[in-house]
């Protein structure tokens, strides 16, 4: 068993990072997701591991010092929240482009623009089908408790090395901020540079040897039949995700006339509902996506047939709903329920709005 | 004696170094650009590091400089080379890492990369190409365009009043306690071109000792931006570049040698 | 008295034509030819051989680095 401690969700995932191994963290301080970087610098991970972190000038440079850590085969971590991941979009796509493996956290706060640092769901969108320019997936994994902050590190980075591809953890102000009990892993060595050169020597920029041709790490292919080959090939990465790497949470399912599917934050909130509807004799189950692309089609599509009505809970204006309507094929009546803008919804409010679906009512939007 | 006896291997004094590649290089005739890759090239295989350096390619007419250099590359988002580079020296501080950009990417849309980078004084090597002008998309005004010098949106030539002044980055970073050397330097000439590459070899040795960030910026021609012959556009490039961006050592040994 | 006698070798089908190799030669060996490469540029050459002394100026300054150059002593 490993250590045990009472930590915010941000502590978590830095101590994990730490603990996980990284090389290196680049960030810029912003709300509500501020103390990863301010709990890497009062830890001196350099002293521990050796582990680099670095304050960057700006989010641009930040997600760019990431691309230029990982191009060299190092495991690379970065943080921020929903205004400071719009700008890391352009770094992103050309991440995702250059098939570089790294995990980004989004701990979203409402928006859009500057908009609140209270808890939100609304980056769903853009966390879950592409962000920044061009036809390319990120692998989201939406923990829902700070033991699942810290977990995800570790995991995300077994996804971004398997496939070469940027993973994203997409949490909130509300897991971020709150304190949990965590149990924390012991600490991992960092690679060795021998160690990255027998796994990346391939395809990362580690200094051109005799042995092997020069190594490129670029996103740019004038020649537009080349560059569908390769959307071809990332598209094969994306199918494999699909088929190998879904992840997700059923609760009280097997019973169910009626299914929540919410994830993260929303997810927690509908655990009481669950318990509230089941008390009133309701049967009701709840589905938690845990990652969120790739989406569970296949075991949410299973439901057609059992289940008479679906709830998709979001902190979000409609978005999580749309995949939950394609995994149903539309097969089943889906109803929207959230609030929006750094609003909470409380699990009197999810009840109310799962006996209005119950009863044939509408929840609109 | 007959031209065909003296071109023998033992008589070869100058060939392109392996460092090059054999492709055909994409700039226009008489760009610079090729004898400036070429330099950086000769320099590294003269120092023996083509297996320890890290090059970041731009974007802009050198976005392809990666098919030109035979070392490890990589290819940067516009105006983030400083910060991809600093990426790779923070965490692989034993390598050789340089950017390569041009006045748009470097004293432009990277002006934040540039002076941070600068400023932290990372243990890199910058190489800035100064033309004046945005080769790659058609010869658009630049940061660094003359006062009066037409291009595509300069037509009547730039006006300093509503389209700001020409931007001396070079100077302008000099200031900044993290550069450790900074050059301006030209390509056009034998004589240029030599100086050039001391300076770029002064700048590698310079990381080599971990002593801060070393800065070369080449002013150099852009032919078809500015519409004249290679050899009349270096003409020009004397005659109207030079005189506001003067060749020479702008700091040494951490030290301003120049009052500007 | 020792002489020093040099040759250029010009990659006929990379060079662009561009000319600066010519102002550069300090013996005004190099022009540029009458045909065209491939790529329709008229590429340089050595036009006056005898003047070559091996300097290796014009491949220093060659944009293209499409100039070889070799130097003998002869007597």
């Amino acid at each position: 068993m490993g250590e045990l401690k009472l930590m915010k969700g941000n502590e978590a995932i830095a101590e994990a990072a730490i603990r996980a191994g990284v090389d290196a963290y680049f960030g810029y301080p912003i709300t509500p997701q501020s103390e990863v970087l301010e709990y890497l610098m009062q830890e001196q991970p350099e002293e521990r591991t050796g582990m680099v972190v670095l304050q960057a000038e700006s989010e641009l440079a930040a997600i760019n010092m990431v691309y230029g850590a990982a191009s060299t085969g190092k495991k690379v971590m970065t943080t921020s929240s929903s205004p400071g991941i719009s700008l890391y979009q352009e770094g992103i796509s050309y991440i995702a482009g250059a098939e570089l493996p790294c995990v980004i956290a989004n701990v979203v706060r409402g928006g859009p623009g500057l908009g609140t640092i209270q808890p939100s769901q609304a980056d769903y969108f853009q966390a879950t089908k592409g962000g920044g320019h061009g036809d390319y997936k990120l692998y989201v994994l939406a923990p829902a408790s700070v033991q699942e902050m810290a977990d995800f590190v570790e995991d995300g980075f077994n996804i971004a090395y398997k496939y070469r591809n940027p993973v994203m953890i997409l949490t909130d102000g509300m897991i971020g901020q709150m304190m949990e009990k965590v149990e924390l892993k012991d600490q991992k060595p960092r690679w060795t540079d021998e160690e990255i050169k027998k796994m990346s020597d391939s395809w990362a920029t580690i200094g051109k040897g005799n042995h092997r041709e020069r190594n490129i790490i670029t996103s740019l292919d004038l020649d537009s039949a080349k560059q569908e080959k390769h959307n071809h090939h990332l598209q094969k990465k994306y199918r494999q995700m699909e088929e190998e790497d879904v992840r997700f949470e059923e609760i009280n399912c097997d019973d169910a006339d009626y299914l929540i599917v919410a994830y993260g934050s929303s997810s927690r909130i509908a655990m009481k509902t669950l318990n509230l509807a089941r008390a009133k004799g309701i049967r009701v189950g709840l589905f938690r996506p845990i990652t969120l692309y790739p989406f569970p089609m296949k075991a949410l599509n299973k439901y057609i047939g059992q289940v008479k009505g679906i709830l998709s809970v979001e902190m979000s204006a409609g978005q999580l709903i749309e995949d939950i309507m394609l995994a149903v094929e539309c097969k089943i009546n889906v109803q929207h329920f959230g609030r929006y803008g750094g609003m909470i919804h409380s699990p009197d409010e999810v009840l109310q709005a799962l006996e209005t679906l119950i009863n044939g009512g509408n929840n609109g939007r | 004696m007959d031209v065909k006896e003296i071109i023998k291997d033992e008589n070869l004094v100058y060939k392109k170094t392996s460092l090059m590649t054999s492709n055909v290089l994409s700039y226009c005739p008489g760009c610079g650009h090729g004898t400036a890759h070429r330099i950086i090239m000769e320099t590294l295989d003269e120092m023996g590091l083509q297996s320890q350096t890290i090059g970041v390619a731009p974007v802009g007419c050198s976005v392809l400089a990666y098919d030109f250099m035979n070392i490890d590359m990589i290819q940067a988002a516009h105006g983030r080379a400083p910060a991809v580079a600093t990426g790779v020296k923070r965490t692989r501080p034993d390598k050789f890492v340089f950017t390569y950009q041009g006045d748009g990417d470097l004293a432009a849309i990277g002006t934040a990369e540039t002076i941070h980078a600068c400023n932290r004084g990372e243990n890199i090597t910058i190489v800035f190409i100064n033309n004046g002008i945005y080769g790659m998309t058609g010869g658009q005004m630049a940061p660094t365009t003359l006062e009066g010098m037409k291009t595509a949106t300069s037509p009547y030539g730039r006006n300093l009043r509503s389209m700001g002044n020409p931007l001396k980055i070079t100077e302008l970073i000099a200031q900044l306690p993290g550069t450790y050397y900074v050059s301006r330097q030209a390509v056009h000439t034998p004589s240029a071109v030599r100086k050039a590459k001391k300076a770029i070899r002064l700048a590698f040795e310079i990381q080599k000792e971990n002593k801060g960030l070393s800065f070369v910026e080449i002013v150099s021609n852009c032919n078809s931006g500015w519409k004249l012959p290679p050899v009349k556009a270096n003409q020009w490039m004397v005659d109207n570049m030079f005189p506001f961006y003067p060749l020479g050592d702008i700091k040494v040994d951490g030290q301003l040698v120049n009052a500007q | 008295m020792a002489k020093v006698q040099g040759a250029i070798v010009v990659d006929r089908e990379k060079c662009k034509g561009c000319e600066v190799c010519v102002p550069a030669c300090p013996t005004h060996v190099i022009e540029l030819a009458k045909e065209v490469n491939g790529k329709g540029y008229h590429y340089a050459y050595m036009a006056n051989p005898d003047g070559c002394t091996g300097c290796s100026n014009c491949a220093i300054v060659c944009p293209d680095g499409v100039i070889t150059v070799y130097r003998v002593k002869t007597s």
